[in-house]
C-alpha cells in the first residue's frame, strides 16, 4: 500500500512495504542521499534524521511508523543557504571523511533545539549516540559551543 | 649514520624488488613519460595531466583517493602554489585511474630509513619509478604529499612558465616583464591576460625547466587553508559511492560465506518470489539480491536457506593462538635489523623478558563497502571509493570479460579508507552481479554485518622482546614477531602479482625505530593459513608500536629511568627529530615523572613513514573505572603543508589507536567472525574523547607521512599510562579486558 510522507516540505506518495524503515525510504526512493546508512541497528547515528524536530535513527524507524513532518540534512541548509551549524562545521573545519556528518548536525540540531546553551557534558550526552571513526569530536564539540554561544 | 648492515639489509630490499621488476623493464621504459590519460572536450585544453584549462576555468588533477586526509585540498594546493591560483578558483576532480597517476614515493619509501645516506635516498628514488612501470596509482603508506611534494609543484611552475610564454608571444614583450597572480598574466603596463585566454596558445610551448619557490615565499602552503571538500561534507551533498544514483538504478545486497569459502547448496525460489526482488545472483562464494530498494535486498538474501563448505584457514581463535606461537618455531621471515650481537648478555646486566600479544581488527570504515556497475554488454562503468583505482580497473575488466579500456572507472569520496579501500572485493562482487543485469546499474552495498565479517583484517600478533639495560641506558633488545603477512597477499589480491621476499610488515615499527641501542635485533615470523589480512591504518606499526613502546616503558622501569627520559636518552644522538618530538610533548604536558594518586601518565615514540609521533596520555580513576583525560601530541612531518589539517589528521589517528587500544577485537569460532556489528566492535565514542593538544615541529629534513602516524603510539601510550595508575602491566589487547573504562 501506498504511504504519505512528508520530507523538507515537500508531500510524497510511497508504494513500498510499510516495514521499510525510513532511511532506505529516503536513500532509495526519494534519492535523498545525505542520510547515511552505517549500521542499520541505531548504533553509530549516521542515519540521523529530524521527525517534528526531534532527532530519530530513521534505520530502525519504520515507514509506516512515521508519525511526523521529516527534515533531513538536505532540508536542514544547503550549500548556499547553510544552517548555522553547517556554517560552523565548515569555519571549524569538522569532516574528515565526512560520512557520518550528516547525522552528527541532525543530532547536534536536534540538541540545540532542546537546549540552546547546553553544557559541555550536554553535548556529550547528545552526540554520545553519532559514531566518527575519523575522530573528529573535539572539533564538533566547538562548532556545536561556537552555534550555542552564537560567537 | 647507516652502519654497513643497515645499508646491506636495503641492497637486499632493492634485489628482491629488481626481480620482480624483470629485466624486460629497461630504463628507457621507465623514463618515458606516462600517457596523458585525459581527454579534452572540444575547447579544453589538457596542458599536462594534472591541468586542464577551458574558457570557463581551471581545472586541477588530485589523483588520489579522498578519504578524510584532506590529500584532494593539499595535493592541489601544491600546483596551486607554482600556478598562481587561488583554490577558489579552481575544481578539482580525481580523474581516471591511470599510469601518469602512479604513486613514486611508495615503492621508494620502503627503502629509506630514519638514517638513511643521500645515496639511499636516491635509490628509493631510482625504486620509485617502478610504481609507474606497474601502474601503481595507491593512496596508501602516507605517501601522498611526499610523493606529490616536487612533481606537482614542478608541474604548477612548468603550467605556470608556458602560461607566460604564451602571453610573452602575443604580448610582444620578453617573458621576464611578466608576473602571474590568481590566474592572471600581468603586463607591466597593467594588462592582465586571463590563463583561461592562454591556454590554447600555452599548449604550443615546450615546458621550460624551473626553479621552485622557497617555502618563506608561499602563499597557500603553510598557512591554514580550507579543504574544499567541507562544504559538501557539511550539507550532505557529497557523493560517495553509496550515494550515486544513475536512471533505472536497482540495489544489491549480499550475504558471503561466512567462513570464505563456497556454497554447497542453496534454495533461492521463496526469495525470488518476494515483492521487489528482481534477482537472485550465485557469487560463488555468496549470494546477492537485487531489489528495487537495499533494504528489501538485504533481508531477501539473509532469508534463503544455504549452506556453506568449512573454511580454508585456521577456524578458531584456540587453532590461530596456537599456530603464532608454534609461529616462533619457524625460520624466520626477515631480520630487518642486526646490530652488534644479542646472543650474549651484555656483562653486569639482566635479562628482562616480555610477552605480548594483539588481535585481528576491522576497519569498519563508517561507509560500508559499496560500488555501483552498469555494464552492457560491450562496456561497463564503475564508481567506487577506491584507494587503487588502477587495480580496481584491472579486476573489473577482467570480471567482465572486457578490455580495459572499455570499462570507465569512476572514484568517488570514500566514507572512510583506513587500508580498506585499496581492496578489490566490492569492485569484483559488484562487476559479478551488473554482468546478470545488463543495462541495469546495480548499486551493491554490503550490510554492516558482511563489512564486519568479511573485512581484509590487521593481523593479530604475538611478540617476545628479550632485552638488558646498564647504567640507565638500553643496551640489548631482542625482538620476534609472529604474525600473518600482509603485504604479499594483498598485492596479489589488488594487483595479481605480489613482490615475495620477506614482508617487511611484521616488523616495521620495532625494527627501524630511532633508538642508540648497539646490540638491536628483530626478526619477523610469517605463519600460514591464518583469516584474511590487509592493511590497516598504519599496517605492522599498529602492532610493533605497542610491542616496542611497551617494552620500552618495562626497560625503563628495570633501568629505574623515568619513561619518558629513558627514550630522549636513546634517540639524542641517533635521530634528534625523535629526541625534539619527545621533549615537545615533555614540555606541554608539563611532565615531570611524577602524578598524583589516581591519575596515571604514559608515553610512547613512534617512528613511521618518516615521521616521528611522541604522545602522552594521562589516565583517572573514576569510580574504579579509567577515564582517558588529556592527550598531548607531537609530530615532525618535516614541512607541515597544511598544519590545520595535520593537526585533524593526528589527533583521528590517535582516536583510530584508542579505539583499537580500549575495546576493539575480532574473534573467530568454526571459521567465522563474531563480531557483526558496531555494538560488537565498539570504537571511542565523544564521551570518551580526552582533551588533546597538538604539536608540529618542522626540524627533520624530509617530508614525512602524517595520515597514519599518530595510531601506533596510541595504545602503548595508554598501556603505559594504566602501568603508572595501577603499577599492573598489561601485555595483550584490547586492554577493556584488564580494567573497566568509563563509556
Amino acid at each position: 500500500m501506498a504511504y504519505t510522507l512528508t520530507v523538507n516540505g515537500t508531500t510524497h506518495e510511497v508504494d513500498l512495504p510499510g516495514e521499510v524503515p525510513l532511511l532506505w525510504v529516503l536513500r532509495d526512493q526519494l534519492n535523498l542521499t545525505g542520510t547515511k546508512y552505517g549500521c542499520g541497528v541505531a548504533s553509530c547515528g549516521a542515519c540521523t534524521v529530524q521527525v517534528d524536530g526531534q532527532a530519530q535513527r530513521s534505520c530502525v524507524l519504520r515507514l509506516e511508523d512515521v508519525d511526523g513532518e521529516v527534515t533531513t540534512i538536505e532540508g536542514l541548509g544547503q550549500p548556499d543557504t547553510l544552517h548555522a551549524l553547517q556554517q560552523a562545521w565548515i569555519d571549524h573545519q569538522v569532516p574528515q571523511c565526512g560520512y557520518c556528518q550528516s547525522g552528527q548536525i541532525m543530532q547536534a540540531a536536534s540538541l540545540l533545539a532542546e537546549l540552546p546553551s547546553p553544557s559541555d557534558e550536554d553535548i556529550d550526552n547528545a552526540m554520545a549516540g553519532n559514531l566518527c571513526r575519523c575522530g573528529t569530536y573535539p572539533r564538533i564539540r566547538a562548532a556545536i559551543k561556537s552555534v550555542a554561544e552564537g560567537v | 649514520m647507516a652502519s654497513a648492515g643497515k645499508i646491506l639489509r636495503r641492497t637486499f630490499l632493492i634485489g628482491t624488488a629488481v626481480v620482480v621488476g624483470g629485466a624486460a623493464f629497461g630504463a628507457w621504459v621507465v623514463a618515458k613519460p606516462a600517457p596523458n590519460p585525459l581527454k579534452p572536450a572540444e575547447g579544453e585544453t589538457a596542458l599536462n595531466p594534472f591541468v586542464v584549462i577551458d574558457g570557463e576555468g581551471i581545472t586541477l588533477v588530485s589523483p588520489r583517493a579522498e578519504m578524510g586526509q584532506g590529500t584532494e585540498t593539499t595535493w592541489a594546493a601544491l600546483i596551486a602554489e607554482e600556478l598562481d591560483v587561488t583554490l577558489d578558483q579552481v575544481r578539482i576532480i580525481h580523474g581516471p585511474p591511470a599510469k601518469a597517476y602512479y604513486n613514486h614515493a611508495l615503492v621508494g619509501e620502503a627503502m629509506a630509513g630514519y638514517d638513511a645516506s643521500s645515496i639511499e635516498r636516491s635509490m628509493g628514488e631510482l625504486m620509485g619509478h617502478l610504481g609507474k612501470v606497474f601502474s601503481m596509482q595507491v593512496t596508501g603508506g602516507s605517501t601522498a604529499m611526499k610523493d606529490g611534494f616536487e612533481r606537482m609543484r614542478v608541474v604548477g611552475a612548468a603550467t605556470r612558465e608556458m602560461l607566460v610564454a604564451a602571453a610573452a608571444k602575443r604580448l610582444d614583450v620578453s617573458a621576464a616583464e611578466l608576473v602571474t597572480d590568481k590566474g592572471h598574466v600581468i603586463a607591466p603596463d597593467g594588462t592582465k591576460i586571463a590563463y583561461t585566454a592562454l591556454a590554447e596558445d600555452a599548449a604550443e610551448m615546450e615546458p621550460p625547466r624551473v626553479e621552485l619557490r622557497q617555502p618563506e615565499e608561499w602563499k597557500i602552503l603553510g598557512t591554514k587553508f580550507r579543504r574544499t571538500d567541507i562544504p559538501a561534507k557539511s550539507t550532505g551533498t557529497a557523493t560517495f559511492a553509496i550515494d550515486t544514483r544513475l536512471p533505472g538504478q536497482r540495489f544489491a545486497a549480499l550475504r558471503l560465506s561466512p567462513t570464505r569459502a563456497g556454497i554447497k547448496s542453496f534454495d533461492a525460489f521463496e526469495v525470488s518470489r518476494m515483492p521487489g526482488v528482481e534477482k537472485v545472483v550465485d557469487l560463488g562464494d555468496g549470494l546477492a539480491v537485487v531489489a528495487n530498494n537495499t533494504w528489501i535486498a538485504q533481508r531477501a538474501v539473509n532469508e534463503i536457506p544455504v549452506t556453506w563448505e568449512d573454511a580454508a584457514y585456521l577456524p578458531s581463535d584456540a587453532a590461530i593462538s596456537e599456530a603464532l606461537e608454534a609461529g616462533f618455531e619457524l625460520a624466520a621471515d626477515s631480520m630487518l635489523r642486526d646490530d652488534g650481537d644479542v646472543s650474549t648478555l651484555p656483562m653486569g646486566t639482566d635479562r628482562i623478558e616480555a610477552e605480548y600479544s594483539v588481535p585481528f581488527l576491522a576497519h569498519a570504515t563508517m561507509e560500508p563497502q559499496s560500488a555501483n556497475a552498469w555494464f552492457d554488454g560491450g562496456k561497463l562503468k564503475v564508481w567506487t571509493g577506491s584507494q587503487m583505482p588502477t587495480f580496481a580497473l584491472r579486476v573489473a575488466a577482467e570480471e567482465a570479460g572486457l578490455d580495459e579500456a572499455d570499462v570507465e572507472f569512476n572514484v568517488t569520496y570514500l566514507g572512510g579508507g583506513f587500508g580498506r579501500r585499496g581492496e578489490v572485493d566490492f569492485t569484483r562482487y559488484a562487476t559479478r552481479i551488473a554482468k546478470e543485469m545488463p543495462g541495469t546499474p546495480v548499486l551493491l552495498t554490503y550490510s554492516r554485518e558482511e563489512d564486519m565479517t568479511h573485512d581484509f583484517y590487521r593481523p593479530a600478533a604475538k611478540a617476545r622482546f628479550a632485552g638488558a639495560v646498564k647504567d640507565g641506558k638500553a643496551v640489548m633488545l631482542d625482538a620476534q614477531v609472529s604474525s600473518a603477512p600482509v603485504i604479499g597477499p594483498a598485492l596479489d589480491r589488488a594487483a595479481g602479482f605480489s613482490p615475495g621476499g620477506p614482508d617487511a610488515a611484521i616488523t616495521e615499527g620495532t625494527a627501524n625505530q630511532p633508538y642508540a641501542i648497539p646490540n638491536y635485533r628483530a626478526r619477523g615470523y610469517a605463519v600460514p593459513d591464518l583469516p584474511p589480512v590487509g592493511f590497516w591504518r598504519s599496517v605492522g606499526n599498529s602492532l610493533n608500536g605497542f610491542f616496542m613502546e611497551s617494552f620500552m616503558d618495562e626497560m625503563a622501569v628495570a633501568a629505574g629511568i623515568d619513561p619518558l627520559q629513558f627514550r630522549m636518552d636513546l634517540t639524542r644522538d641517533e635521530f634528534l627529530p625523535a629526541w625534539e618530538v619527545l621533549n615537545t610533548v615533555k614540555q606541554m604536558s608539563g611532565w615531570t615523572g611524577e602524578t598524583p594518586d589516581g591519575v596515571g601518565r604514559g608515553v610512547a615514540m613512534c617512528y613511521s613513514f618518516g615521521t616521528p609521533v611522541a604522545m602522552v596520555i594521562e589516565v583517572a580513576d573514576q569510580d574504579g573505572a579509567v577515564k582517558i583525560t588529556k592527550a598531548w601530541i607531537a609530530a615532525d612531518p618535516g614541512v607541515a603543508l597544511n598544519p590545520d589539517n595535520i593537526k585533524a589528521q593526528l589527533v583521528g589517528a590517535m582516536v583510530y589507536g584508542l579505539s583499537a587500544a580500549i575495546s576493539e577485537e575480532i574473534t573467530f569460532a568454526d571459521g567465522a567472525v563474531q563480531q557483526k556489528n558496531f555494538p560488537d566492535y565498539e570504537p571511542l565514542r565523544i564521551t570518551q574523547m580526552p582533551e588533546t593538544k597538538v604539536s608540529i615541529l618542522e626540524v627533520q629534513d624530509h617530508l614525512g607521512g602524517i595520515g597514519e602516524v599518530a595510531t601506533p603510539p596510541a595504545a602503548p601510550a595508554l598501556a603505559n599510562a594504566l602501568y603508572d595508575l595501577r603499577g599492573e602491566r598489561y601485555r595483550s589487547l584490547p586492554l577493556k579486558k584488564h580494567v573497566d573504562f568509563k563509556i
